[in-house]
């Protein structure tokens, strides 16, 4: 099954030519083939096979929706009912939760298999996979380099040919980046149009869950099961979802793509760039228009980004103090040794850290400076991306600046790990919906074409991403074998 | 005059009465058994979202309109940032720069007669924390979260109050609307009403205000006096001595009648607050502000002033019956169930449905009889054992002359007691006035016959003794006689 997409294994399945129990024990023995990649933290066999047997009914009975009987894995930062899930956390090692998460209940409706739960930075902070408390995930390509991040695990067992889909979340590109370093396609949909009921809070205003497929059509296919109103979110948008599946036949005959001077800027590996412009070649020969463009404050994006981040992560991860639930330290002698042990010996390092830049940004005398310009900046920011898309449909540049890098390279120096974050933050901070499409290699590593869309035009991205898709065979590269 | 001025501000913290919590669908009931009522998003449990909780949005519009306020089409939701083990997200969502209600201001009776305009600066919608059980276990604190969560309105106050009467004034005007409002239960033992105190003093006739203090959660209104007035003269006090005030939380000590700084943690003061993310800004438009005010009931200062102008009542039995929604709603009832009689008094043309008279009698009902029936039987007027319209039936055969009004009383008792509306008692008792001039006649001539020398000396010029042949004509008739008509008859008889 390792290189069958989702709309494939939908085709066997209805055909008989494979169970969903079949094809769940299958990804279950590859997790377990994989299992120096670190890309999951729980397996849920039981729940699988149950899941897969009704998914089979289903299919029986005809009339399933698109993923039943699909296998996938869960980025374990959604809460899934009866089954531990800890955010990459020693904080929440042994939580369980009582509820399932909005996505959760989406794709359990759709009938789709969950295995397990995917490795990933610890409660989304990094873009490393370092700063997980269950172990760094392996780079299918190179187990020497990182997967990228935050949903590491989620990128890896989808390169790996595990699952054919992840789920994923993305605050300042959590899902498009490790899609670009594991050469997988992953979408990052626009802020409010995925439930955020029952993922963890990383920092809420950035937040968004999406997904991680082969290929830009499985990724619709995921996305038509997980986008739409909630009212159990406040910031869920009460719009109807469009059909994303029907939209990928709309081709690229008269798109315009804004490609942006600064994400090509210094910093930029120059075999990423020249593989990304390769790729919008090859868009350009399918009838879109390349359009030179600026986004002239696209630099405040990391400081405003790293301001607004930790400050809300600093208020989000509070509740975490021993006393509930979670990590709780042996033995305290005081209310303020309960908070400060739990907390110490429960967080890692890069979450301990952004706690502290969070709670000085939003310390009184420092709010002004730091907190309010951020925000400021984030409506410039914001307000350059609307310029924009006044002239361009879409626009485009590399994910990241570079290939994957290895591991510990960056984990002692965070402000460089933070800069490589450069071209995805600003769609997070302007609640834009991104996609992140292999590009083809540098070094013989994967790298990522982004295009950026305007608010909920999500369907737009697929499609661009479905007839890049179709007339190349970037997105069909697998570790291993190469072009 | 004292040469220093107090100067107080309240910070009131009014529970609304919504059934569930502010940001989630678990019920506000209080008295369940601990952590109950604390659904997951009460717990804060990872992943967990508020949800604004409309109907207690409706009831701080209603507030908000009651004081003539500024209602902000957009309120913003902050975090208020701080650890503690009743406060489960370590934060509490609450409204800081932009709340929902500002600039009102709330007319406050002084005993003195003055009234005083209180300027309410804001008042803004937050959650409540849970309770932290110290006495429950031994050497551990239990934590209740049922209360988490439940929806709160604060009211605070410009520090334009200058006494602790003023300030309990104020309290207890505040008190009074809220319930009246229908807005918050007003109990002050459960703690849904609850006031924190800033209390300064200033040499009298100066501007810059003294440094404050602060005392918290005082739960009953004379706690609250006792309290300010303690730490006025504390304050004093200490300044006359050089000393300087110290900005700090204290606690009023009813046992001991003083306050005490509470410990003092030095971060305390920073609460890091910012905008909630994840809570968009909370609208109110123009139709859900008309839907409010359309729902929004007389207020109590309007109704006292009608019922002085109007009604002519004295502004005592005015300020007592709108003293409380209920009492008042009981004395409306009353008026509506009488038949509108216009030889009773009903100015012509007028609005006036019920006459003077008529009303001062339903006040002295109201205030006198049935409250002092409610008190003895501990009852809210809510639950009164006579309802309004048996009561108005009752009263209009007092003016029928039906009965006195000093049988009405007892048939009043008697109806109390469960014997039947006003005529079941009247009859079954045999207690209809004796309005028959001839039978009042044979009375009064057997009363003459008996007391032949009061009548000789009635005729000699001491007029007191006809109230001697009354009551002695009441006793003979069992107190049946026509008051007016015995009078009358009497006067008569005595003449010839």
């Amino acid at each position: 099954m390792r290189t069958s997409s989702v709309a494939q294994l939908a085709q066997d399945l209805r055909a008989r030519q494979v169970a969903a129990t079949e094809l769940a024990q299958a990804a279950l023995n590859a997790a377990q083939d994989n299992a120096e990649l670190n890309a999951f933290i729980s397996l849920d066999a039981a729940g699988a096979l149950e899941r897969a047997r009704t998914a089979d009914a289903a299919l029986a009975a005809g009339a399933a929706p698109a993923l039943a009987g699909i296998p996938f894995v869960h980025k374990d930062i959604f809460c899934t009912n009866g089954l531990r899930t800890t955010c990459g956390s020693r904080m929440l090692q042994e939580f369980v939760p009582p509820y399932d998460a909005a996505v959760v209940e989406r794709l359990h409706g759709a009938h789709a298999v969950p295995i397990g739960k995917a490795n990933m930075d610890e409660f989304a902070m990094g873009s490393s996979n370092e700063n997980s408390a269950f172990g760094p995930v392996r780079n299918p390509w190179d187990a020497a380099r990182v997967p990228g991040g935050s949903s590491g695990g989620s990128a890896a067992a989808v390169a790996a040919g595990i699952v054919p889909f992840a789920t994923g979340t993305d605050t300042g590109g959590s899902i498009r980046q490790p899609a670009a370093f594991c050469g997988v396609t992953g979408l990052k949909p626009t802020y409010g149009r995925v439930s955020r009921w029952g993922m963890i809070a990383y920092a809420s205003s950035l937040d968004c869950a999406g997904v991680l497929a082969r290929n830009a059509q499985d990724c619709a296919h995921v996305f038509a099961a997980i986008a739409g109103h909630d009212a159990r979110d406040a910031t869920s948008v009460p719009r109807a979802a469009d059909d994303y599946v029907g939209a990928l036949s709309t081709t690229l005959k008269g798109i315009r793509i804004g490609v942006a001077r600064e994400y090509f800027a210094a910093g930029v590996e120059d075999g990423v760039g020249a593989a990304v412009r390769a790729a919008l070649r090859e868009m350009e020969k399918l009838g879109a228009t390349l359009v030179e463009i600026s986004l002239p404050h696209a630099s405040l994006a990391i400081p405003a980004y790293y301001v607004i981040a930790p400050a809300e992560a600093s208020s989000n991860l509070a509740r975490y103090d021993g006393v509930r639930y979670g990590h709780r330290c042996a033995d305290p002698k005081s209310l303020e040794d309960l908070y400060t042990r739990s907390r110490s010996e429960g967080f890692g390092a890069e979450v301990q850290r952004r706690i502290l830049v969070g709670t000085y940004a939003l310390s009184a005398g420092y709010y002004d400076a730091y907190y309010l310009r951020a925000q400021r900046a984030r409506r410039v920011i914001a307000d350059d991306f609307a310029q924009a898309f006044k002239h361009v449909d879409l626009i485009a540049g590399p994910t990241a600046p570079t290939v994957a890098f290895r591991l510990g390279e960056k984990s002692a120096d965070p402000l460089a790990m933070y800069a490589a974050d450069v071209n995805t933050v600003a769609v997070n901070l302007a609640g834009l919906p991104a996609i992140s499409l292999p590009a083809g290699l540098s070094q013989g590593l994967p790298v990522g074409l982004q295009l950026i869309a305007p608010a909920f035009a999500e369907a737009r991205l697929l499609a661009a991403g479905h007839q890049l898709q179709q007339s190349t065979d970037f997105h069909t590269y697998t570790p291993g074998a190469a072009a | 005059m004292s040469a220093w001025q107090p100067v107080i501000g309240l910070e009131i913290h009014a529970q609304l009465s919504t059934h569930s919590k502010l940001f989630s669908g678990a019920s506000t009931a209080y008295g369940a058994e601990p952590n109950t009522q604390a659904s997951a998003v009460d717990v804060a449990l990872p992943g967990t979202l508020p949800v604004p909780n409309r109907a207690a949005l409706g009831k701080a519009i209603a507030f908000g309109l009651a004081i003539d306020a500024r209602i902000a089409p957009h309120s913003i939701f902050a975090r208020k940032n701080y650890f503690y083990p009743d406060l489960p997200k370590g934060y509490q969502i609450s409204q800081y720069e932009l709340p929902i209600v500002s600039a009102g201001t709330l007319p406050v009776r002084l005993d003195d007669g003055r009234t005083l305009e209180v300027e309410i600066q804001r008042a803004h919608l937050e959650e409540d924390a849970g309770k932290s059980l110290h006495d429950a276990f031994h050497a551990a604190t239990g934590i209740d979260l049922n209360r988490a969560g439940t929806p709160l309105l604060e009211i605070v106050s410009a520090p334009v109050l200058h006494s602790a009467a003023e300030a309990v004034a104020y309290l207890r005007t505040v008190h009074t609307l809220v319930r009246w409002l229908g807005i918050c239960d007003g109990n002050m033992q459960e703690g849904s009403f609850r006031c924190d105190a800033n209390v300064s003093v200033r040499r009298a006739g100066t501007d810059k205000l003294g440094t404050r203090t602060e005392i918290k959660n005082v739960n009953s209104f004379r706690f609250v006096e006792k309290a300010i007035e303690y730490e006025i003269e504390r304050q004093i006090r200490a300044l006359e001595n050089g000393e300087a005030i110290v900005q700090e939380t204290r606690l009023y000590d009813a046992a001991h009648h003083r306050t005490r700084p509470m410990r003092s943690k030095e971060d305390a003061d920073d609460y890091r607050y910012f905008p909630d993310p994840d809570l968009p800004p909370l609208s109110v438009s123009a139709d859900d502000i008309a839907a409010v005010r359309a729902q929004l009931p007389e207020l109590p200062e309007a109704r006292r002033a009608r019922y002085v102008a109007a009604l002519g009542l004295p502004d005592a039995d005015a300020t007592q019956l709108c003293g409380d929604r209920a009492t008042t709603d009981y004395f409306e009832a009353l008026l509506a169930a009488l038949p509108s009689e216009p030889k009773l008094g009903a100015r012509s043309g007028g609005e006036v449905q019920v006459g003077r008279d008529q009303a001062k009698q339903c006040a002295n009902w109201v205030l006198g009889e049935l409250a002092a029936a409610l008190n003895g039987a501990a009852l809210p007027i809510e639950q009164s054992r006579v309802s309004a319209s048996a009561l108005a039936a009752l009263l209009t055969r007092v003016r029928e002359g039906v009965i006195s009004g000093k049988i009405a009383k007892d048939v009043f008792a008697a109806m109390w007691a469960g014997e039947g509306d006003a005529d079941t008692v009247i009859a079954a008792r045999g207690l209809k006035q004796i309005s028959d001039s001839g039978a009042l006649a044979t009375a009064i001539d057997a009363v003459l016959a008996e007391f032949p020398k009061q009548v000789a000396d009635y005729r000699g010029g001491n007029d007191k003794l006809l109230q001697f042949f009354v009551g002695q004509t009441m006793k003979r008739t069992r107190g049946q006689a026509n008051p007016q008509q015995l009078n009358a008859l009497l006067v008569e008889k005595l003449k010839s």
